[in-house]
């Protein structure tokens, strides 16, 4: 302890501690995240927005390591442009889902990022792959971060299959409230993306605009 | 993210110390892998636990009993190694039906409390032991006591524990309204522990319930095939 490491939280690696959701609902999707990105106790972003667009009707949701997050991201964004050009459409939500896929089970020994991937395509509307340690698995609804684990059971209760838009926004604030009132290293704001055949709307929930429960 | 990898999947590499012939759970040490929860009302309090225990992958009891009487209207819920909180449990009925006796009413739900934190305390190295105390005395009425790894104490309105609890952290903080009925608390503690049974491979079996209040112990025991559905994909 002599010598003069600097602070703690310059040499942990940056990681989105993280919550992060999607929900199939009747037509499209509904994605969610926090914004605290920490490095060890400090937290370095307060307003990370860690949802990022893939193309026009796919976004994706980054958690684990902010570095191999982003990449992933920013690479599979790339490809789907490629893509596209040469299909002369909109890709399927299937197709970024794979290419996610296949960069998460490549580089799975480097890389510590999980990305959910949800978009609306004409073929099969609303979906959401889940593509853990280079797995692909659609499901109707997916989960990440270190917050998830707190909201298993409340998303379980609470989805209805073949939910309206406004309720399935509802359902993903409020699990996102409880995971980031439980969880360390999920916090700040909460972004929403709400996708469907019209488009996308991106919403933002500041810290007071939260939905609070019995004991807040 | 790592985390919930783990928790979602499981080992990716097995590790074994010993001879590949034996299976795992001759080596692994008894567990409550476990979800316990116990919700005050007015009036008294409700206990709930699901019914696993496990060495390793091998489930040894799968109707355990976790909800385990103290004294007359006081129970604790066991979480962690099954040797050291039936150990502690077994200390803690010995020393508090003596202190009874010689108090000549029944004790109170934190005098309980505290004697499980001293022995939880005192070999926090040696242990590891996650006791929910909850019961009914006439001076307060329904409490409930957490006593975590580590040995502190505080009480709560609603405490989960267990490896199956972090998957209703949510559920329960959504769910949960001061001035419940014990009935609805019934309800409440059922649907959690069922929930959390169907995310955590170390918990599953029965949901065992029991009600406490001044009149008495009211136990209950919802099978597999009345446990509440949800949305499983």
């Amino acid at each position: 302890m002599l010598e003069e490491q600097g602070p703690e939280w310059m040499s942990e690696e940056v990681k989105t501690g993280t919550t992060i959701i999607a929900v199939e609902f009747d037509g499209g999707v509904v994605l969610g995240s926090d914004s605290r990105v920490s490095a060890g106790a400090s937290v370095v972003n307060r307003v990370m927005n860690k949802l990022s667009p893939l193309h026009d009707r796919i976004y994706c949701a980054l958690s684990g390591s902010a570095a191999d997050a982003q990449t992933i991201a920013e690479t599979v964004n790339y490809q789907l442009d490629v893509h596209s050009m040469e299909l002369g459409e909109d890709p399927l939500v299937c197709s970024a889902a794979t290419l996610v896929k296949n960069i998460s089970y490549q580089y799975k020994e480097e890389l510590s990022a999980h990305l959910i991937v949800g978009g609306w395509d004409r073929r099969g509307g609303g979906q959401v792959y889940a593509t853990l340690s280079g797995l692909l698995t659609r499901q109707p609804f997916a989960l990440g971060g270190s917050g998830s684990s707190y909201v298993y059971g409340y998303l379980d209760a609470e989805y209805r299959a073949g939910a309206g838009r406004t309720d399935t926004q509802r359902l993903v604030v409020d699990t996102l409230s409880l995971a980031m009132s439980r969880d360390g290293s999920s916090g700040g704001v909460a972004y929403l993306v709400t996708i469907d055949g019209d488009g996308v709307e991106e919403k933002v929930f500041l810290g007071n605009e939260l939905p609070t429960f019995y004991d807040q | 993210m790592a985390a919930a990898a783990t928790m979602m999947f499981g080992q990716e590499q097995m590790v074994s110390s010993n001879n590949d012939m034996a299976p795992d759970w001759t080596s692994k040490e008894v567990s409550t892998g476990t979800t316990i929860m116990a919700v005050e009302y007015d009036g008294g309090v409700v206990v709930g636990a699901d019914s696993r225990t496990t060495t390793g992958a091998y489930i040894a009891n799968r109707v355990t009993d976790k909800l385990t009487p103290i004294h007359d209207r006081i129970f604790c819920c066991r979480s962690g190694s099954a040797a050291d909180t039936q150990a502690i449990a077994d200390m803690v009925t010995y020393q508090l039906g003596f202190h009874s006796i010689e108090l000549d009413e029944l004790p109170k739900v934190e005098t309980a409390a505290n004697l499980f934190k001293a022995s939880c305390y005192r070999y926090r190295e040696e242990l590891t032991a996650g006791i929910i105390v909850a019961g009914w005395d006439k001076r307060r009425g329904g409490q409930v006591y957490s006593v975590p790894i580590g040995g502190m104490c505080v009480r709560q309105q609603v405490s989960i524990g267990g490896s199956g609890s972090s998957y209703i952290y949510g559920f329960m903080d959504a769910n949960y309204k001061p001035g419940m009925t014990k009935e609805q608390c019934m309800e409440l503690v059922t649907n959690a522990v069922s929930l959390a049974m169907e995310r955590d491979g170390s918990s599953g079996g029965v949901v065992r319930l029991a009600a406490i209040s001044e009149s008495g112990v009211e136990r209950r025991v919802v099978l597999g095939g009345q446990l509440p559905k949800f949305f499983t994909h």
